[in-house]
């Protein structure tokens, strides 16, 4: 990015070398319904940050996340999301019984996203993502 | 006379699938861009009903609306299944078109992206809503583990979808169907090659079965 052109002052979403993370709690995501959840990450994704949930999504959110992030992607605005998690979703973890029993341990898990566009590569392994902010 | 047997026929059909309760079974075919799902829906419509579905391309994001064949018999060792089977576009993230000006003029990329987003919506919203079942399509030459088919294995297992995961484009030197099935062992893993029909007979075997 060559220059702010405008001269606002502060440490907005705008500032020119700095990139915001937004830490959201798992405690701040609960009352929060999941529409919600999804609006407040992808505002933070459209402002150009990046935005780490302490506890992750669960799977049905997952999937409006995709779809409303489809719905949200405009040429030469926005390239959509890359999104990683941590630990990998336990797959397999997810039982019927699991459920019924109110364990959604298997929703617990770090989740990264950042704006497509910004964020060169989504790195992760088992026991670290790492993100490649570019800073043009 | 045509018509009255036509509609014969369709009533024993209808009877028919009264008695063995079988009602055709929505499949979706799902899987990231480019891992060879229409191909595997034209062979599967081919194979069974004669006509194809929809187009292939190297060009990923070709099939941008989901696309249905209905009542697609498939029999295999007596045992037999209709379905109607759904190709998806594949599933994704994001989309660029700056990707596919390479290939075409930039109000067709534009166009092409557009249609990409709304096909992928549209795909999650069905796989919430609209499925019965669902094959996933991987290219066996690729990694398995990404962000995008982790979390719709994950998104099918919590709507306790029947599932089947098919290792495609074996025919590939570098394929390797032992680290897909490495990576979601908890499902059945069909290799097979849709474009060269190779090993088509599983295929057909684990759809009457799984989905039957
Ligand atoms: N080598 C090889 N190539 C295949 C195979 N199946 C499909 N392909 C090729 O992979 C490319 C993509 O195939 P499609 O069937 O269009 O893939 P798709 O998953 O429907 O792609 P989208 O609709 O873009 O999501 C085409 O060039 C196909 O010819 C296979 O078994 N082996
Ligand atoms: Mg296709």
């Amino acid at each position: 990015m060559p220059k702010a052109t405008n001269a606002d002052d502060g440490d907005g979403p705008e500032s020119p070398d700095g990139v915001q993370i937004d830490l959201i709690s798992g405690e701040r995501m609960e009352g929060m319904a999941s529409m919600e959840k999804i609006r407040m990450i992808l505002d933070g994704v459209h402002d150009g940050n990046i935005v780490i949930l302490e506890e992750g999504l669960s799977p049905d959110e997952e999937s409006r996340l995709i779809e409303v992030t489809m719905a949200e992607i405009s040429p030469d605005e926005f390239n959509g999301i890359e999104i990683e998690t941590y630990p990998k979703s336990s797959t397999g973890n997810s039982s019927i019984l699991g459920r019924i029993m109110g364990n959604n341990e298997s929703t617990k898990k770090l989740t990264v996203i950042g704006p497509a566009n910004q964020i060169e590569t989504l790195h992760k392994d088992e026991t670290l993502i790492s993100a490649l902010v570019s800073r043009n | 006379m045509g018509l009255l047997k036509g509609l014969k026929d369709s009533i024993s059909r209808a009877t028919d699938r009264l008695f063995s309760e079988q009602e055709p079974k929505r499949i979706g075919i799902y899987g990231p861009p480019n891992a060879g799902k229409t191909t595997l829906a034209n062979r599967i419509a081919r194979d069974w009903t004669g006509d194809a579905i929809g187009t292939e391309s190297h060009i990923p994001h070709e099939t941008r609306r989901a696309r249905r064949k209905e009542g697609v018999e498939i029999e295999r060792n007596g045992k037999s299944v209709t379905i109607d089977i759904v190709d998806t576009p594949g599933v994704t993230t994001k989309v660029d078109y700056e990707e596919f000006t390479g290939e075409m003029e930039e109000d067709d990329a534009i166009r092409r992206s557009r249609e990409a987003t709304e096909g992928v919506a549209e795909a999650m919203h069905w796989l919430r809503e609209d499925v019965d079942g669902v094959i996933y399509v991987l290219d066996s030459a690729e990694d398995p583990i990404t962000q995008v088919n982790t979390m719709l294995i994950g998104i099918i297992e919590s709507r306790d979808l029947p599932v089947l995961i098919f290792a495609n484009k074996i025919d590939l030197d570098d394929a390797s169907v032992k680290r897909i099935e490495d990576a979601f062992p908890q499902h059945k893993t069909v290799p097979l090659s849709a474009k060269e029909g190779d090993n088509m007979d599983e295929v057909y075997e684990n759809i009457a079965e799984y989905f039957g």
